[in-house]
């Protein structure tokens, strides 16, 4: 008999009083029982509604199943079959308007928590395991992977199991993509990314940091070098500004900017070098999960007032339903249909407040959104000493500008089928470059259907 | 790990090192630049390269110790490694087709001048070279200079060595003694390209300055290193890191660039190194650090 609580099992969580002044992990995690417990809620209904919300079609019912029955492993085995990366899936991914918006007990009260269960199952796989050696057998073949964010590591990860001799070009540091530098540790672990990327190295996979391709080397001369087919994933890190007066003074970030000095270079921390604003009153302009991450960040780093700037209403708000939920919790102001009109400085070029004209909500635009349209006359100012512009990104030119015979987008986003194949023959893309910017786990589709073609197209190469 | 197979002291403040990294010495250019992290606690500081030899599979640096991380990169011996080093990044110095050009370098800025003197002679542009230094002791890649220059006037502020005066006026009286450039190329601190640009500007002789804003990544990811060129926004990284000096916004770029001497100052309350550096130099030095 199934478990017909209306309500998800709790998550235990921080208390926001308590999270805001440090950087660790908001949710904490269910514990086994906790997870038995969900996993009764679980109807394993026979259509499976929820697998086909999934973009990597992760067998559901049948892991909740085993973690019902308490067969943690067995349920791991299972995700894996599909996700390379459960444990950040289950920590990031929007599964409200994924696999839980498809779950039967989502039409009264709350679905199944898909999403917590798989963080469960993955956490509790990464704490007992071992990591186990590669016994797949090398196929000789070689592909190179551009761009170690989700698209790129799931792309590799399927390839290396297939045989293939797998080698990631990561132009910072540290591999991870937005893993690292975009998502902050107290919603990712940082440990949780590297041992993913372990992972992948334990497959075989190798990874070079510090190649910026289209600087370092060329498509091309990765072809040179041996490889028979490549997967850009090199994701959209170009930032937006607004094009608004006041963008040059000083205390106004790009939102990548912000969150890259405190997440990858970890400028939380006095024991590193790189330096960040002393803020005490942010705007951080925009509705979608990355202005919510700019603005936690914000106050974890002491900001007395932190306030989240958007043209639109909270009901239109791209950010995960959790995400505008704790930012609420830890104290950040929703300023919603409030729209930057210029940004004012003080005699020393510093940031001393936001000028926005307030909103209203008309007829919906292409995005089928409601326009947001200004109300006249209502310019008023929010007193800052510091701006975060989190209005999006697109795809960087680099691998485009050196790279002939690869069409892109008047956007500038590159052209890929359905099977990932951009217009050069052996060289694949998926993720942000093709899509824009988009979710973690949209883009470690692109990079499975990826895998799966670059697999065909090589075997085909050499029959 | 990028290790270091050479080391010199150039004055008390700048240090030259040669750093094995192979497929940037295969593709660097005049006027790219790299990016360094000496350890796990280390901020990326970007570097323009100063020479590079794709044989030896080796790049040239030449910096001045002011902040924090160029001074701990200074400490490095031959033997030693960096933990990391990426590059070709930016674009490379637009040389093609000048036939007289005046490359301007002031202080440690002389060791990014260098390279595009040295690339604009290799393809046969007849180059005049004019270095500035604020006296003798500071004085720089003066045979290495020679060399790619069919001219080189050296100008101290003190009249210590060379010509006494500054960069600005030596342009100048080169200019009305009937020298046509097609290109003045000046790189220095922000001020010394601010005034050559204004020398320039009334001859129309087009002139490129090489840009260092603070930066992170180095590949347009972060924004940071924005720049007003021509009232439009530009990322210097991408976009540059030379533009005409005649549209930049120098001004601005000079605010930017303090933008954390606050933290800059209360790591390091006695800059004993700043001071003892070319004193123009010096006032830019909470930004991007050594040149």
């Amino acid at each position: 008999m199934a478990n017909m609580s209306l309500n998800k099992v709790p998550m235990p969580e921080q208390d926001p009083g308590e999270r805001i002044t440090n950087f660790k992990e908001v949710a904490l995690g269910y514990t086994e029982e906790m997870a038995k417990e969900e996993a009764t809620r679980c109807l394993n209904c026979k259509n499976r509604p929820c697998v086909s919300g999934c973009p990597v079609n992760v067998r559901i019912p049948d892991f909740i199943a085993q973690v019902a029955a308490g067969n943690f492993e067995e349920a791991y085995q299972i995700i894996s079959t599909t996700n390379c990366l459960p444990a950040v899936c289950g920590r990031v991914c929007t599964q409200e308007s994924q696999c839980e918006s498809r779950c039967v007990r989502g039409v009264k009260g709350e679905s199944v928590g898909i999403g917590r269960l798989e963080r469960f199952v993955a956490d509790y796989h990464m704490a007992h395991a071992e990591t186990v050696q590669s016994n797949v057998a090398k196929n000789g073949h070689r592909v190179a992977v551009i761009g170690s964010g989700p698209s790129g590591l799931t792309c590799a990860g399927d390839l290396a199991r297939l045989g293939y001799e797998v080698t990631v070009f990561e132009a910072f540091h540290k591999a991870g993509g937005v893993l690292v530098y975009g998502i902050p540790e107290f919603r990712l672990p940082k440990s949780i990314v590297q041992k993913e990327v372990e992972n992948l190295e334990s497959l075989g996979v190798e990874v070079r940091t510090n190649f910026v391709i289209g600087k370092t080397l060329t498509v091309d001369e990765i072809f040179a070098e041996g490889y028979e087919a490549i997967f850009i994933g090199s994701g959209a890190g170009l930032p937006s500004f607004m094009g608004i007066e006041g963008e040059s003074l000083i205390g106004v970030y790009s939102a990548n900017e912000y969150l890259t000095r405190v997440n990858l270079m970890k400028a939380y921390s006095n024991k590193y070098d790189t330096p960040i604003r002393n803020s005490q009153a942010v705007a951080v302009v925009g509705g979608g999960n990355v202005a919510m991450d700019a603005a936690r960040t914000a106050k974890r780093l002491g900001a007395k007032k932190v306030y989240i700037v958007y043209r639109r209403s909270e009901d239109e708000m791209p950010a995960r339903a959790e995400e505008v939920h704790h930012a609420k919790e830890e104290g950040i102001e929703f300023m919603c249909l409030n729209n930057p009109v210029r940004i004012l400085g003080t005699e020393g070029s510093e940031v001393r407040a936001i000028e926005v004209v307030s909103m209203t909500l008309g007829e919906p635009d292409a995005s089928g959104r409601r326009k947001p349209v200004a109300i006249p006359d209502s310019n008023h100012e929010i007193e800052v000493d510091t701006v975060v512009m989190a209005i999006g990104t697109s795809p960087n030119p680099l691998i485009r500008n050196t790279t002939d015979g690869l069409d892109a987008t008047s956007r500038g986003c590159l052209v890929a089928d359905e099977k990932m194949a951009t217009s050069r023959p052996g060289v694949f893309a998926g993720g942000d470059i093709v899509t824009g910017a988009a979710t973690v786990i949209l883009a470690m589709g692109a990079g499975k259907t990826a895998a799966t073609s670059i697999d065909a197209y090589i075997k085909e190469k050499n029959q | 790990m990028y290790r270091i197979v050479a080391k010199k002291q150039l004055n008390s403040a700048v240090t030259l090192m040669e750093v094995e990294a192979p497929y940037i010495a295969s593709k660097a250019r005049a006027g790219q630049f790299i990016i360094f992290r000496i350890d796990k606690y280390g901020e990326r500081v970007p570097l323009t390269i100063a020479d590079h030899d794709a044989e030896r599979g080796t790049v040239t640096i030449i910096f001045q110790a002011v902040g924090s991380s160029t001074k701990a990169l200074a400490q490095l011996n031959e033997g030693d490694e960096i933990l990391d080093f990426v590059g070709p990044l930016g674009n490379a110095t637009d040389i093609e087709g000048y036939k007289n050009v005046c490359v301007v370098g002031g202080g440690v800025g002389c060791a990014i001048a260098y390279p595009s003197a040295k690339a604009l002679h290799a393809a046969g542009a007849h180059v005049d070279m004019i270095a500035g230094f604020r006296n003798k002791d500071i004085v720089i890649l003066e045979e290495e200079m020679r060399a790619v220059s069919d001219h080189l006037y050296i100008t101290t502020d003190d009249g210590s060595y060379g010509e006494q005066g500054f960069v600005t006026n030596k342009l100048q009286s080169l200019i009305d003694a009937g020298n046509q450039y097609d290109l003045v190329i000046a790189i220095g601190p922000i001020p010394m390209m601010k005034f050559l640009a204004e020398v320039t500007r009334p001859y129309g002789i087009k002139t490129l300055v090489s840009l260092n804003p603070i930066m992170i990544d180095g590949t347009g990811m972060c924004g940071g290193c924005r720049v007003t060129v021509g009232g439009k926004i530009r990322f210097a990284c991408v976009d540059g890191p030379d533009f005409d000096g005649h549209e930049v916004d120098f001004d601005e770029l000079m605010r930017r660039n303090s933008y954390y001497k606050e933290q800059e100052h209360a790591r390091d309350h006695e800059c004993r190194i700043i001071k003892m550096g070319d004193a123009a130099i010096s006032a830019e030095s909470g930004k991007k650090e050594g040149q």
